[in-house]
């Protein structure tokens, strides 16, 4: 009897494990239905000239997997809403995957070799998923799909797209001629100040970087002239400073990190100037820049405690609960001019959408991507303030978007592209932790400027060595 | 005879799940990530390319890594050393001692334990924070005088995170002591309080000794879970790159792309581990008193 107890306590404990195991694996073939059911399409052989019209398409279904920005944010479902639309168009079928913390949730499976057919997600997160991909040349050319037509109209993708938008560093990585990435929303980065306290004040918003530190010598003593969410930040800045700075020759062989280009008298300048905006920062900025703190130090806008912040378009969504100073209005300017009569520039972020080179489901991705460009799908994304490149999109905009997106009307040169991509070199940091992350020591004073410029040309020089393409 | 192998069978079958799952979800993949600190690959790669122990050397020249081992090493010397401190001395008043309200504090002491690390996170973030802080409230009130210290910039941010990790471990440590510590049986305090012995001397005459197997078993629990829980709290806390951890060294070179590299830091870290916990296990040993 106790023997006979004892077995079935053991096996009953041996059955348990494999359910156990057995329910892990559950999941997995629900996620790869795709590979299963593309094996009857074309799953390896890339047409050259992909059928545009949806004829064989019935039965597949292709993975979509898009980060819950802060647009999805302001118009939840949005993306569920393109999907159905795309699956009215063609008849393929889209299991979508959206969420905040995409890299967490496609990484794993990713590593295990399961890949979605369509992934939006910009360069420039801390995960850095993307720069992974483009490194390791694992994203599929989509050159062809600028030629395709859109879904359900008879429009050209390339037509529909602004010019010079898919002709960046963004877009092609490695300097080709060949898209990889879908130009997706963009935002222009500028400074973001409080617009109705320089009403009050009477004071004029700074068109030169002289104008900026004589304003910052007449400031109220709580009031600092400056401050930044995290280091992260300051990436558009950057880009935004060294495109005022040097203008386009200089800003083009500063992002492939073109020799001796951290001696000129330029990039001095821009060094200097960043320098010098630390010594007016909000003292409190560093030790809030970090993911858990840095609304706080946007906080310090709508307190009057610091003047300007560098920021995008989504600032005003992201703050619209927190609590501001009376007359408070949102005001955004493009980074002051580095002399009296140039002009000012402003960064163009751009967020991308790429297709794994090993998506099972290559031409209905690609079908998918020209979708993105369609009326259809720029309405739906307009609702969530999600604004693409598209002819004619900006023209419906309204209120703040219409005043942040009209930042190049009135004079203020585009800054776009990224420093290039390089294979990764161990020992050798990341644009962020070499250029950004050291803002935080010149702030705090555990940093030099000179210590700053030395760690940048030599990391400059290693990453041009390694530099793709 | 039947009846032995019937028994052995049994045995095995028992311990067949544990083994089977340790196998697949411990031991193959430490395998794996020594096999991976010598190749070099992206996470997400379709090829890697051989490099031996290249890895290794260039790890050993990084500064960053030296920086975020020593940040390490320091976290585990310190928490630790104030963490058993606190946990014994709590669970010795809290035992030995007629308060009133005793289980009332042990769930106080003990409820940091099961907030997640993003509460805790959210917490600190609001008794750090520079105006109009906690602790800088509190610390301005005692000094009559306006403090600004900004705990989570570079001066402070090593302290903060101690402070926290400390916070959050005492109370799981002090309820493991007061349980051994209530089974040390009264006769011997009472009939050393005969022979004159004051508080100090029954605490280390009789309650540490007998406690002494608790407090090394811990004790390396302690130090390996160190490891995780500084990376945890400083990629919550604290900005990237302000206090680097060895672990937060190895998720920072997975982003770039460096997955071999990652894994040769993750090599290291596991043998340090291991060694450390070995060593203090050796440091610590002494004869088993039997109450």
């Amino acid at each position: 009897m106790k023997k006979l107890l004892s077995m079935i306590l053991a096996s009953v404990m041996v059955l348990t494990l494999l359910a156990g195991c057995g329910g892990g694996n559950n999941d997995q073939p629900a996620q790869n239905d795709t590979p299963q059911q593309s094996d009857n399409q074309t799953p390896s052989t890339p047409d050259p000239e992909p059928a545009p019209e949806p004829a064989p398409a019935e039965d597949v279904t292709i993975q979509v997997a898009a980060l819950a920005s802060g647009y999805e944010e302001a118009y939840p479902g949005m993306w569920q809403e393109v999907c159905d639309a795309f699956t009215a168009a063609t008849g393929i079928k889209v299991d979508l995957i959206c969420d905040k913390m995409l890299e967490d949730v496609i990484g794993p499976s990713m590593q295990g070799g399961d890949f979605p057919d369509v992934i939006h997600l910009a360069t420039g997160r801390e995960k850095g998923l993307t720069e992974q991909f483009i490194k390791d040349r694992n994203i599929a050319d989509i050159t062809d799909v600028l030629g395709m037509t859109v879904p359900g109209e008879s429009v050209k993708v390339s037509d529909k797209i602004v010019g010079g938008f898919t002709d960046t560093s963004v877009t092609n990585p490695y300097g080709d001629g060949e898209t990889y990435l879908a130009p997706m929303f963009y935002s222009p980065c500028g400074l973001f100040y409080n617009a109705g306290l320089f009403e009050q004040n009477g004071w004029t918003v700074p068109t030169t970087w002289d104008e900026m530190w004589a304003l910052a010598d007449t400031l109220p003593e709580d009031t600092y002239l400056f401050t930044y969410p995290t280091t992260g930040y300051f990436d558009a800045f950057l880009y935004a400073l060294m495109y005022s700075v040097g203008g386009p020759d200089f800003y083009n062989k500063a992002l492939v990190y073109g020799e001796g280009i951290w001696d000129t008298p330029e990039a001095k300048e821009c060094f200097d100037i960043i320098t010098k905006l630390a010594s007016y920062t909000n003292p409190v900025t560093p030790a809030q820049a970090n993911d858990q703190d840095f609304t706080q130090n946007q906080q310090l806008v709508l307190d009057n405690k610091a003047l300007f912040m560098p920021n995008g378009t989504w600032i005003v969504g992201e703050m619209a609960e927190a609590p501001r100073a009376d007359g408070f209005k949102w005001g955004m300017t493009a980074l002051p001019a580095a002399k009296a009569g140039g002009n000012g520039a402003s960064y163009c972020w751009l967020e991308q959408a790429w297709i794994p080179a090993e998506a099972p489901n290559l031409d209905a991705a690609k079908q998918f991507v020209a979708f993105l460009y369609s009326d259809a799908a720029c309405e739906i994304f307009a609702k969530g303030g999600a604004i693409q490149p598209v002819l004619g999109v900006a023209e419906g905009m309204e209120g703040d978007n219409k005043m942040f997106y009209s930042i190049y009307d009135n004079g203020a040169d585009a800054a776009m592209g990224s420093f290039a991509a390089y294979n990764a070199v161990a020992g050798l940091g990341t644009v962020r932790e070499v250029f950004l992350d050291p803002v935080n020591g010149l702030v705090n004073g555990s940093v030099t400027e000179d210590q700053w410029m030395a760690d940048v040309k030599a990391a400059s020089d290693l990453m041009r060595e390694n530099i793709m393409g | 005879m039947r009846r032995s192998k019937d028994r052995s069978l049994f045995i095995a079958l028992c311990v067949a799940p544990a083994t089977i799952l340790f196998f697949i979800f411990m031991v193959l993949p430490t395998v794996n990530v020594f096999r991976m600190s010598l190749f070099e690959r992206g996470a997400y790669s379709p090829t890697e390319t051989f490099v031996g122990l290249n890895n290794f050397k260039v790890l050993f020249k990084d500064a960053k890594f030296i920086s975020a081992m020593q940040n390490t090493i320091l976290l585990i010397a310190t928490v630790t050393i104030i963490t058993f401190f606190f946990a014994i001395l709590f669970a010795a008043i809290l035992t030995r001692e007629k308060i009133k309200g005793q289980n009332f504090f042990r769930v106080i002491f003990y409820i940091p334990n099961i907030l997640s690390v993003v509460v805790i996170a959210g917490i600190f973030s609001a008794i750090y924070k520079p105006e109009n802080g906690m602790l800088n409230s509190v610390l301005s009130f005692l000094s009559g005088r306006d403090v600004m210290i900004l705990w989570k910039d570079q001066q402070m941010v090593i302290i903060s995170i101690i402070i926290a990790m400390v916070w959050q471990a005492i109370g799981y440590y002090m309820v493991m002591y007061m349980a051994s510590m209530s089974a040390v049986p009264v006769d011997l305090y009472e009939s050393a309080s005969l022979d004159g012995a004051g508080r100090m001397a029954q605490f280390f005459q009789i309650t540490l000794p007998l406690i002494w197997t608790n407090i090394r078993t811990t004790l390396t629990f302690f130090i390996i879970s160190t490891i995780n829980m500084a990376f945890l709290f400083v990629k919550a806390m604290v900005a990237k790159g302000m206090a680097d951890v060895g672990l937060s060294f190895m998720y920072t070179q997975k982003d770039a792309g460096l997955y071999g590299y990652a894994m040769a830091a993750g090599v290291v870290i596991f043998l340090f581990s291991f060694l450390l916990s070995a060593m203090v296990n050796k440091v610590t040993k002494r004869d088993v008193l039997e109450m």
